[in-house]
């Protein structure tokens, strides 16, 4: 029997997986307004914001379900500040250290772009020198574009950094996760950005870079199974089907047949594609915190 | 500065008293199981089931017998944590909870302790787990408390057998290799020291006398530290990143027919 058999779970489940999802689509949404307020059309602009004004509140609730989650949450600085000398506290060999900061830094970024992003037109214009074109708002998106990279990958590296089955057997589990953050924060912009026709423009291009991403997701997981090696057999089970139909045939196939099948952005069948992604990305991180829980 | 000590568990004395247990939850103000309403497991003698946060010492009973009963033996083993000399719970833990002592052991402060519970996943052992009264990731502190007080640890302490047996690691060694040599002579080839040798993480500072294979005494034949995925999965991680943002910057990039 592999050696990761003989350790103990735990016990991260529920409000867990609610931060690997939520924070999957904060750094997601951050990552995708950042990458279209530097690279889009200024028709686009109205994109960029949406996903700005998406990311600080759900890195937010990620902290307040972090905190929920702790056996005694009044310590959570503990993570940060060294409780008997009040120095930082910070380990580069630890993702957990290097995340509770990582998610204080991407927070930081958040807010200053959702402050960007709350300048409209001619409202709170003061506001406007905290996103792209302008200088500091350039930076801010590139820094927390980076710091969005981090905060949905590192979650994976840090199951990784353990000794329990699955999660320790395989190295790929953060590019899954943030593959997978990818998909469902494009999802989430669809679904909500559908319901204005002048987004689509913008939607026509996160379609497309939808399709990609699927079939990058598509490819991880083969590989996540793959890199698992014989150890895969445990997902001989109830947790292999969910992941099989759930993941990869609700979450990943299915939307791409539908966006074969609806070429606007705005039909009813690719705002059903965007549930079935964000749907199987919430699944994958069921299946894989909880297969792993449950050995 | 002390010399590192430890634990050396010579597992053929070992005759499930369970003494240790007692002594370990007597002295350590341990709560009972469900408020002492204990159920029996049904496996053997062995109704404590696992170390955990309550737990820190478990006599396990491992029963071989043939099909007629025949011929059989048990095996006895009183488990503990290693007090490894490269702790996975050490590395993981994002608080400093988890130190090294000036014993070369390893310690959870629990005034310190968030319950994040990176720890309970670390442990390539699964002795960890969180203790409900304290809200803390808990385990033997190989009685920290009573070493500075120039005291033996309670367990080794009860020990009738001296199946536990505590001191300088540098002497416990010696004392170990001594009695695998009078095992060998005696007949039985089979014993072996487990996680006295540096290759298993850097040597555990509890280190067993087993006469059947690590999984049958429910102990992992290869354990590792976490930090071994560190560097492989943050690698995959940049290159997950590298190949979406760059998917990202195409799709916008590369729209031609848009506007059509």
């Amino acid at each position: 029997m592999p050696s990761t058999f003989f350790t103990e779970a735990p016990h991260w489940r529920w409000l867990i997986i609610l931060y690997f999802f939520i924070g999957g689509i904060a750094g997601g949404c951050y990552f995708l307004a950042a990458l279209i307020d530097l690279t889009g059309r200024p028709a686009d602009r109205p994109l960029a914001r949406l996903g700005y004004l998406i990311a600080l509140p759900a890195v937010v609730v990620c902290g307040i379900v972090l905190i929920a989650d702790l056996g005694r949450p009044e310590r959570f600085w503990h993570m940060l500040l060294q409780s008997a000398t009040w120095r930082p506290m910070f380990k580069t060999y630890s993702p957990m250290s290097l995340g509770a900061w990582g998610l204080l830094v991407f927070g930081g970024f958040a807010f200053l772009s959702f402050l960007g992003a709350l300048a409209d037109g001619e409202r709170r214009r003061g506001f406007a020198v905290l996103r792209p074109p302008a200088l500091l708002g350039t930076s801010v998106s590139i820094l927390g574009g980076l710091a969005a990279f981090f905060l949905v990958s590192y979650t994976g590296v840090l199951l990784a950094v353990t000794n329990r089955p699955i999660w320790s057997d395989t190295t790929l589990l953060g590019a899954v996760f943030l593959v997978s953050s990818a998909s469902t924060s494009i999802a989430l912009l669809v679904l909500l950005g559908s319901r204005r026709v002048f987004f689509i423009s913008g939607l026509r291009a996160l379609q497309r870079f939808d399709v990609i991403v699927l079939v990058l997701e598509l490819l991880t997981l083969i590989a996540l199974v793959v890199s698992l090696g014989s150890l895969a057999r445990v997902w001989l089970s109830a947790w292999g089907a969910l992941l099989l139909f759930g993941v990869v045939g609700l979450g990943i196939v299915l939307p791409l047949v539908l966006h074969r099948r609806a070429p606007s952005p705005l039909a009813p069948a690719a705002r059903l594609a965007a549930v079935l992604v964000l749907v199987g990305g919430f699944l994958l991180r069921v299946v894989i915190v909880l297969s792993s829980e449950a050995i | 500065m002390p010399e590192p000590m430890g634990f050396y568990t010579d597992t053929t004395v070992c005759i499930g008293c369970k003494a240790c247990e007692v002594a370990c939850k007597e002295w350590n103000q341990l709560p009972a199981t469900n408020g002492g309403r204990n159920t029996l497991s049904g496996d053997s003698y062995d109704n404590t089931r696992r170390l955990d946060g309550i737990h820190w010492r478990h006599v396990k009973f491992i029963e071989q017998f043939s099909a007629d009963r025949r011929d059989g033996r048990w095996l006895m083993m009183s488990d503990v944590c290693k007090h490894c000399v490269r702790a996975g719970c050490l590395e993981v833990c994002p608080t400093g909870a988890i130190i090294r002592t000036e014993f070369d052991t390893v310690v959870i402060q629990s005034d310190v302790c968030n319950g994040c519970r990176d720890c309970i996943a670390g442990c390539p052992f699964g002795v960890i787990d969180m203790n409900p009264v304290s809200g803390t990731a808990q385990k033997c502190t190989l009685c920290y408390d009573r070493m500075r007080a120039g005291m033996e640890p309670a367990c080794s302490k009860a020990c009738p057998t001296d199946s536990i047996n505590f001191g300088p690691i540098r002497e416990l060694k010696q004392q170990a290799q001594q009695r695998v040599d009078q095992l060998h002579a005696r007949g039985e080839r089979d014993a072996y020291l487990y996680g006295a040798d540096e290759r298993m993480l850097g040597g555990l500072n509890s280190f067993y006398l087993l006469v059947d294979t690590p999984e049958t005494y429910g102990l992992p034949p290869d354990p590792k530290l976490p930090s071994r995925n560190l560097k492989p999965g943050s690698l995959w991680s940049v290159l997950g990143a590298v190949v979406v943002g760059l998917a990202g910057l195409v799709s916008f990039r590369m729209r031609g027919n848009d506007d059509a």
